[in-house]
């Protein structure tokens, strides 16, 4: 677990369901906009197709080096939940190399100590979140590789 | 102490006008005496980044549910809670929420489990209410802690259990899930991730109506007349039918519960919350795949 996502995750657990949920809540409000070139492209985000938060997610890395990266997410502001995660591993995971976002466990969304407040459905939410993010990035490094 | 009910024209047609109220109705009537506004949301985080003047947040997972025996509270659990926000047995209780009152639909339902007489939904929902630039805060409201009485939870007349499904076989059901769920192509929302079903399809026999088909655009219901199409033309039910709605956990199809019960008068209409994930899951019970009904399977129904 990388040092900045491990602290959040402390954060997390040293307090009490209600104050995580203000503090998933902050989060949610601390994701940064997406940059104009891709805010400029709405072809990219996932569409809805029923009822689900449309989030839109884009990874970058360096092409070369440790290939650092750099994480683009964009959703809704009455999709907070969705938001607050998206936020939580921009900070906890932006920047680092390539190597250190993918050693992060698979897990690590039930250790935010939101498991009796979120739906199953929506910790499973969370850890698909993670899974896309560690799919693109092996993908990215791979393509920069080749 | 029940409110006036809302006179607006575009409820008139309906079966029980009186379940529903505008959002005009509800902001002349926020401080009116004997109301309590209750915002249940899917997003658990909704209420508190705004909500309606003086709603109090109910959260139907950690809160009208019982964790361990995958029930809703009993009626102890259901007094305290009515207690804690506010609730009397006589207050006229209005739910709104996300998502064109998907999850409202279901805490309205759990509240009439509970026979809570003065129940209603405003029309639209969360969504209306902002897009119409109606006043939002994050301030939480001083609940006065009010006594409920302790009410046994009747599930025998808008509530159905698996043994009652297999027993209802010839008889119409709706399925309220997607069109992708129905046929058995995925067991899950769609873009929602995996919920565990072992099984896709559904029940058989049961007719696909997806329950976003009963909301307009702005997440209000349709008119009487649209929804008769739908239900009485597209789904074949005929008045006086004894139907079982359904869909992934019970949260959908209480949204299309409350269309046929209070809005096209249906007196018979139960709502099976196991729903998929427990059907989907049961040892030797039949489903069908595809988007074909399916016939009734032999040696069931009544």
């Amino acid at each position: 677990m990388p040092q900045a996502l491990a602290e959040i995750v402390e954060d997390f657990q040293s307090v009490t369901e209600p104050e995580r949920l203000e503090m998933l809540l902050d989060f949610s409000e601390e994701l940064p906009e997406l940059p104009a070139r891709l805010a400029e492209h709405p072809d990219l985000l996932e569409r809805v197709v029923e009822c689900q938060t449309p989030l839109f997610l884009n990874i970058e890395v360096e092409p070369a080096g440790e290939h650092k990266v750099s994480l683009f997410f964009s959703a809704p502001p009455e999709a907070p939940t969705t938001r607050g995660f998206a936020s939580v591993l921009h900070q906890g995971l932006d920047g680092l190399p390539a190597a250190a976002v993918l050693a992060v466990p698979d897990d690590m969304p039930n250790l935010l100590g939101l498991t009796r407040a979120l739906t199953p459905l929506r910790l499973r939410g969370m850890t698909a979140m993670l899974a896309r993010i560690k799919r693109q990035v092996s993908e990215r490094v791979a393509a920069a590789g080749s | 102490m029940s409110l006036p009910i809302d006179s607006n024209p575009s409820f008139a047609d309906y079966a029980h006008p009186e379940r529903l109220v505008s959002t005009d109705w509800l902001a002349a009537n926020l401080s009116t005496a004997g109301l309590v506004v209750l915002e249940s949301n899917e997003d658990i985080l909704l209420y508190n980044t705004g909500h309606i003047p003086g709603a109090v947040k109910v959260d139907w997972h950690t809160e009208l549910n019982d964790e361990d025996t995958r029930d809703y509270v009993d009626g102890a659990g259901f007094a305290a809670l009515m207690a804690a926000k506010g609730i009397s047995r006589d207050s006229t209780v209005v739910i709104y929420g996300d998502k064109s009152n998907w999850w409202a639909s279901y805490a309205l339902w759990v509240f009439t489990l509970f026979g809570h007489e003065d129940v209603r939904l405003l029309d639209g929902g969360r969504d209306k209410w902002i897009a119409e630039g109606r006043e939002l805060t994050r301030e939480k409201p001083v609940v006065a802690t009010t006594s409920y009485p302790v009410i046994e939870r009747d599930d025998s007349v808008i509530r159905a259990f698996m043994p009652e499904v297999l027993g209802h076989f010839g008889k119409p059901m709706i399925d309220v899930r997607s069109p992708e769920e129905y046929s058995g192509e995925r067991t899950h929302m769609p873009a929602y991730p995996e919920e565990g079903t072992l099984r896709g399809g559904h029940i058989p026999s049961a007719a696909s109506v997806p329950w976003a088909k009963a909301a307009a655009e702005d997440g209000t219901f349709k008119s009487r007349k649209e929804l008769e199409a739908i239900y009485l033309g597209e789904a074949g039910l005929a008045a006086g039918d004894d139907i079982i709605t359904y869909c992934r956990i019970g949260e959908r199809s209480s949204h299309t519960w409350f269309a046929l019960q209070f809005l096209l008068g249906f007196e018979n209409v139960r709502n099976y919350d196991g729903s998929w994930t427990e059907w989907g899951n049961a040892v030797r019970v039949p489903i069908v795949k595809g988007s074909e009904p399916g016939a009734v399977p032999a040696g069931f129904g009544a």
